[in-house]
């Protein structure tokens, strides 16, 4: 998600509303096309696909075309990377199971490569394990050499080396390539370093992928992290058996020196990398949107200083400054979000000393909202007891930054914020997914990537809920 | 002018009664809901001695106005009885009938009878208000429902609070086609001869029409100017005005002065009768008593059909929504009586299954019986919420004392039944989880999650339920993981207590 800033309020709701459903009618697409334009003067041209050979030419702020980073493989990797997990979606699924709306994703990519994208990561496991399938059609329709393609080993569930290496081969073939130019091993950190040793060390899969990587199927080897720094410190010392090519981190302006409970600050992640001279792939630059769902007066604050440039814009130009940024990844389910962040790095203008101290000044002020850290990965999903575990917590931060979660009766808006809770919370998630359903059997707990103690956020929730019900706040 | 009184007062009491029904969100009952309470036969059945006497007395004094103004069902006949005078040449369609005396007055004593053995059934299938009770709340509430869930989703997209979404359902499938039998035989007959019904089998409208045969004011036909057009005889949609012989029947004649505007020669007036009035009105509806059968009660009980549990499926990472079974309504031993009734038999006299607490309910909690001794009377499950603790909206609207609450307070610590738990259903047994969702929500505290093993308090907790200060809620039993039959389920009491 990113690029809301060109939208007020409510098309960003329209467009958050629309990803629930997956549709976009044509009246909203309209309307928040109508507004990019004015935003954005030639921009929309890009529109049509056909006409693009010069598309690239347009989507500029100042001056040029995309901001391109050289790998230390020699690549010339694009600095906007497309994350693959937030394909669009079809209503249902198609006859084969797969949900994602492959036109739509044809579209996206034919605009993005057009546009000088050139770095798509995706996962076995994505989009409930059809990503890759859909990512390889729509990139099989471009040349190879225009574009570099990152997947992940993500055997969560079955450790064995049959299962990682049957994950591994059915990549290829899901793709339609012969070799992976990006390979990462997934989510490190998650459980500790002894589910590391389980899922890499223990089963040899990590010298099998090492071996791949002499043999030229896997161009640069590497690995993403969530967790806790001992995790960290220990993969990296590695470095010297294993040689990493590359780290992918999660970085963004709050995450900096702010990371939730059981993350790292980035400050540290991307330091120790340097001191490695290992260059830096960046996930979560805008927290699943968090970074684009501000306050109002957060939302101000960053417009005041630089009116014409969308909210997102910020948290992308703060993870894309730093040097050894190769690329920064954003899913980016509409076209519009994809437009903001193509402008936002055509060229990048990166952060001068005082943009910093700016963004670590709000930073401190988003600290005093307290938001729960979901970033809408769905990692935790499914929940076996049926939850709709990202929507109860997404519609609570939401309340969050809409200040509707009142304190007590006596508060001025007690009875609007109250009413907006609760009647938004039924429309948000149905009834028999609210957390009140939640047994606390911690299912999802180890899935999460933010180490968000899921049932106790959610019994929070139902509490707070019984609390309105009943007004006894 | 008189009719045009009576069509103003007769068209805004049937809006707001129906309203009453139709509204959802509770807010019309502050204001409206005694005009449910001035109704005759919720009146009569909650003892409500001031408004009977004074509906008497005003049948009494100015005919059966009641049946023109008051009674919804009266006004819907007379809607669809105008709609029907509209048609082409139908304008003056009615023509005078004898009265079918025997046919009431043997519906009327059917009735007190059934009143008196406790036929609950019969009583409600008659009583005219709960009638109308039951076209509203199942005929004409999912239309309003509907159209509130059109306007729900418009404003979502507005990003507006003002509507929220209701779920539209049929409660019990019996009284809904009770229901829609009672509005095609009604429409039928209002149709195409007016107020057929309520002179013929309407009990309320024989018991006012012995009444206001001895009425004071009446129209009156003054025979000297009557050129018998029989102009007034076609427009009186009771068929009570026999010009040949110039008489009007009394028992019959709602008092819609339809006749007054009607007659062109002045010939008929709304006057008083100048004679000696008698008042021999006995209008000792009797108390009903009945016989109840006795259930002993039984503190554990078999499940009949083993449920299934919601399995947790395999994992795909980000993988959507897992499927949700419905819930199945337990078969309990003893029916579950919204908190208020007192016991079995105070509620079934005094239930007219009016509908309008079903209607009312936000939780989807209560819904007519379909056992034949309570036949359309409310009883609660809790397939679809729960007895919330904050609401007692039943009570507020009901009519008769059937569900009578004082405060909130009596509400949660009255004890409507008791939590009875199943452990094979349990997903702590069968999955192996870590539960006590049942716990977490008691509103009384009632359910302790003990370990199994009392030597190992690491050993799997399963609920225990304290039966003494359970109020039989059904939050246990509606947020319990076990699907379609949760592990904890609410046994009724038939006489409801105080914790």
């Amino acid at each position: 998600m990113s690029g809301s800033g060109l939208f007020n309020d409510n098309q960003v709701e329209c467009i958050m509303e629309k990803k629930k459903d997956n549709s976009i009618n044509r009246r909203d697409f309209i309307k928040i096309v109508g507004i990019s334009t004015a935003a954005m003067g030639g921009l929309l041209s890009g529109c049509a696909p056909k006409e693009e050979t010069d598309g690239a030419a347009k989507v500029k702020a100042g001056s040029g075309g995309m901001t391109y980073r050289t790998a230390d493989c020699g690549d010339k990797v694009s600095l906007l990377g497309y994350g693959c997990m937030r394909w669009p979606t079809l209503p249902s699924p198609a006859k084969d199971g797969n949900v994602i709306d492959q036109e739509a994703v044809n579209e996206l990519v034919d605009y993005a490569i057009a546009h000088g994208v050139t770095y798509f990561d995706t996962s076995p496991v994505y989009m409930q394990g059809w990503s890759e399938k859909s990512t390889g059609i729509a990139l099989k329709r471009h040349p190879r050499e225009k574009w570099q393609i990152a997947t992940k080993l993500s055997n969560f569930a079955n450790y064995t080396r049959e299962n990682s290496i049957a994950m591994y081969r059915k990549s290829f073939e899901d793709l339609q390539v012969d070799h992976i130019d990006y390979y990462l091993l997934h989510s490190i950190g998650n459980g500790g370093i002894e589910t590391f040793r389980a899922r890499y060390i223990d089963n040899g899969i990590l010298d099998f992928l090492m071996e791949e990587r002499k043999a030229g199927r896997i161009r640069n080897l590497g690995f993403s992290f969530h967790g806790t720094q001992a995790v960290f410190d220990e993969v990296l010392a590695m470095h010297e058996k294993v040689h990493w090519d590359f780290v992918q981190i999660q970085l963004n302006y709050s995450d900096w020196r702010h990371a939730s409970r059981g993350n790292v600050d980035a400050e540290y992640l991307y330091g120790e990398l340097v001191k490695r001279n290992i260059q830096s792939v960046i996930m979560e630059p805008l927290l699943g949107g968090r970074l684009s769902r501000l306050p109002d007066h957060i939302i101000a604050r960053l417009k005041q200083r630089r009116p014409d440039d969308s909210v997102a814009s910020w948290a992308f130009r703060f993870a894309g400054s730093p040097e050894k940024v190769l690329t920064v990844l954003s899913g980016m389910t509409y076209k519009e979000h994809l437009i903001d962040n193509l402008r936002t790095y055509s060229p990048l203008i990166p952060l001068k000393e005082d943009d910093y101290a700016f963004l670590e000044e709000t930073a401190q002020l988003m600290l005093k909202y307290p938001t729960i850290p979901c970033n809408d990965c769905q990692y935790c999903m499914p929940c076996p007891y049926g939850i709709d575990i990202p929507g109860v917590l997404l519609h609570y931060n939401k309340c969050v930054n809409e200040g509707n979660i009142p304190k007590s009766r006596q508060d001025e808006n007690y009875r609007e914020a109250r009413r907006a809770f609760l009647v938004g919370y039924d429309r948000s998630v149905p009834k028999l997914r609210q957390a009140s359903h939640c047994i606390g059997c911690e299912t999802c707990n180890p899935h999460c990537p933010q180490s968000i103690d899921i049932p106790k956020e959610l019994h929070r929730i139902d509490d707070f809920v019984e609390q309105l019900k009943q007004e006894t706040l | 002018m008189l009719r045009k009184i009576r069509l103003m007062l007769a068209v805004v009491l049937f809006a707001m009664v129906t309203l009453l029904f139709l509204d959802f969100t509770g807010t019309l009952h502050a204001w409206f809901g005694w005009m449910a309470k001035i109704q005759f036969l919720p009146a009569l059945f909650a003892l409500n001695v001031g408004v009977v006497l004074f509906l008497l007395l005003l049948t009494l004094i100015c005919g059966r106005v009641y049946c023109s103004v008051i009674c919804p069902l009266g006004v819907f006949q007379d809607i669809v009885s105008w709609i029907s005078a509209r048609r082409k040449g139908k304008k003056h369609r009615f023509s005078y009938s004898p009265a079918m005396t025997w046919l009431r007055y043997s519906v009327l004593a059917l009735f007190v009878v059934a009143c008196i053995v406790g036929v609950g059934a019969f009583v409600a299938l008659l009583a005219p208000y709960s009638s109308y009770g039951r076209i509203a709340s199942n005929l004409f509430a999912p239309f309003w429902q509907w159209g509130n869930n059109v306007l729900a989703y418009l404003a979502e997209r507005a990003d507006s609070y003002a509507f929220y979404e209701t779920d539209v359902w049929i409660k019990s499938m019996p009284t809904f086609v009770i229901a829609l039998v009672t509005f095609i035989v009604l429409v039928v007959l209002a149709w195409r001869n007016g107020r057929t019904y309520c002179n013929t089998v309407c009990p309320v409208g024989t018991l006012l029409g012995a009444v206001s045969r001895f009425s004071l004011f009446r129209p009156v036909i003054d025979t000297e100017k009557c050129r018998n057009c029989r102009l007034c005889e076609k427009k009186c949609k009771a068929s009570c005005i026999d010009i040949k012989n110039h008489r009007i029947d009394y028992s019959r004649c709602v008092a819609c002065m339809d006749c007054l505007d009607a007659c062109k020669h002045d010939a008929l007036h709304y006057d008083s009768r100048w004679k000696k009035r008698s008042s021999a009105v006995s209008s000792a509806q009797s108390e009903a008593k009945s016989g109840a059968s006795r259930r002993s009660f039984l503190t554990v009980a078999a499940m009949v059909t083993a449920g299934s549990v919601l399995r947790a499926q395999e994992k795909k990472v980000d993988g959507g929504l897992a499927p949700i079974i419905d819930k199945k309504k337990p078969k309990r031993m003893t029916p579950i009586l919204p908190p208020g009734a007192k016991d079995k038999r105070h509620f079934a006299q005094h239930c007219t299954a009016c509908q309008l607490c079903v209607s009312a309910c936000p939780n989807g909690v209560l819904r007519p019986s379909t056992d034949l001794t309570r036949f359309m009377q409310p009883e609660m499950s809790y397939e679809r919420g729960y007895c919330r603790p904050e609401c007692k909206r039943c009570a507020e609207v009901c009519p008769t004392d059937a569900i009578d609450l004082k405060s909130l307070a009596d509400k949660v610590s009255t004890q409507i039944g008791h939590a009875v738990f199943v452990k094979e259903l349990c997903v702590v047994q069968r999955d192996g989880v870590s539960c006590g969702n049942c716990a977490r929500h008691c509103p009384t505290g009632s359910i302790l999650m003990v370990p199994e093993n009392p030597d190992d308090p690491d050993s799997p907790k399963f609920p225990v339920v304290n039966v003494e200060t359970c109020i039989g809620c059904g939050a246990c039993e509606n947020l319990c993981p076990s699907r379609p039959f949760s592990a904890i389920y609410v046994e009724g009491h038939e006489r409801q207590r105080f914790v």
